[in-house]
């Protein structure tokens, strides 16, 4: 089997995008401690219930973009291919 | 060998932004893409909405009925959630901030009506986020004068100036990053469901759009809208 260069560019490119999507962990554990927190504060304040949800949307929002950052990365790779020639 | 990767089943997985047609000015090979023809699209059924609001509302009626209710009911939310945020700095801003929320809605749930959404490229959501740099940078200038804007930069000691002013210009990345990278993952994943289930993916795949066009591009929408809104006010009054 011949394998050029450009191939085992892509393949190896393959594989970080996949590693690259493993960010999506931190911002999972994010949203859920502050959606727990969020939880426990309308236990806690029913009646400010929609000021805490609209927070806690905000909130989460600004976690997710360092995921968001990684589903990027992965995209590149992917698609835009920067490495291969 | 190109697009091998993602499209090995053969299936017709288009998430891409197509040229339709290329011209040239000033020795550059510039491009018509899809993307256009979507922001025309929504722009065009947004300028009718607003020219039969607008008729609406010129002849309005003392008791609202049907559309000058509707109409209402979006100026009103709008109105509340500028001045929830922005207090008594919203005046001027509240006119800004509806524009484009108005905007960066319709383009986020347009993936529902079949077009490609506008905000899915970067193009769009970047242009998005320097006009909010420029609203901040302005009001800074504005209401803390050129000394206060020094006094910010250099903030704790002098030498921290380089990496206030990166703090700055990560501001519009991150803000437009946020927007473009949530449509594109949704865009991608509604083009997998549909590339690659083929005759599978029938009816139920309106339970993805729900979640992935409207519900997730509506909380874009606010969140952007809300960070404009927080930026620019703490520009204002950053005392």
């Amino acid at each position: 089997m011949n394998i050029s260069g450009n191939d085992l560019i892509l393949a190896c490119s393959a594989i970080g995008a996949g590693l690259a999507v493993i960010a999506g962990i931190g911002p999972g554990v994010g949203q859920g401690i502050a959606a727990g927190y969020a939880a426990n504060a309308v236990g806690r304040n029913p009646g400010a219930k929609s000021d805490i949800t609209s927070t806690m949307l905000l909130g989460q929002a600004v976690a997710e973009t360092t995921g968001l950052y990684g589903l990027l990365v992965a995209i590149l790779l992917l698609f835009v291919k920067p490495l291969t020639w | 060998m190109n697009n091998a990767i993602l499209m090995a089943s053969g299936a017709d997985i288009d998430i891409m932004v197509h040229g339709l047609f290329s011209y040239e000015i000033f020795g550059q090979t510039c491009w018509i893409t899809t993307t256009h023809v979507c922001t025309l699209i929504v722009m065009v059924i947004l300028i009718g909405f607003f020219f039969a609001a607008n008729r609406k509302i010129k002849h309005a009626k003392e008791v609202p009925d049907g559309f000058q209710n509707v109409v209402e009911l979006i100026v009103e939310m709008l109105d509340k959630m500028v001045k929830g945020v922005m207090g008594i700095n919203s005046g001027k801003f509240a006119n800004y901030i509806s524009t484009i929320f108005i905007f960066i809605l319709m383009s986020n749930i347009s993936g529902v009506f079949g077009l490609r959404p506008p905000t899915a490229d970067y193009g769009v959501t970047f242009a998005l986020g320097v006009m909010t740099f420029c609203l901040i940078q302005f009001n800074k200038f504005k209401h803390q004068h050129v000394s206060g804007v020094l006094k910010g930069l250099c903030d704790p000691w002098p030498i921290w100036a380089p990496i206030n002013v990166i703090s700055e210009i990560a501001v519009p990345v991150s803000l437009s990053l946020r927007l473009f990278a949530n449509i594109l993952s949704g865009t991608i994943i509604m083009a997998l469901v549909y590339g690659l289930l083929g005759w599978i993916a029938t009816f139920w795949p309106s339970v993805l759009h729900v979640y992935f066009d409207l519900f997730s591009g509506a909380i874009q929408t606010y969140v952007f809208c809300m960070l404009t809104m927080t930026y620019i006010n703490q520009a204002i009054d950053s005392e």
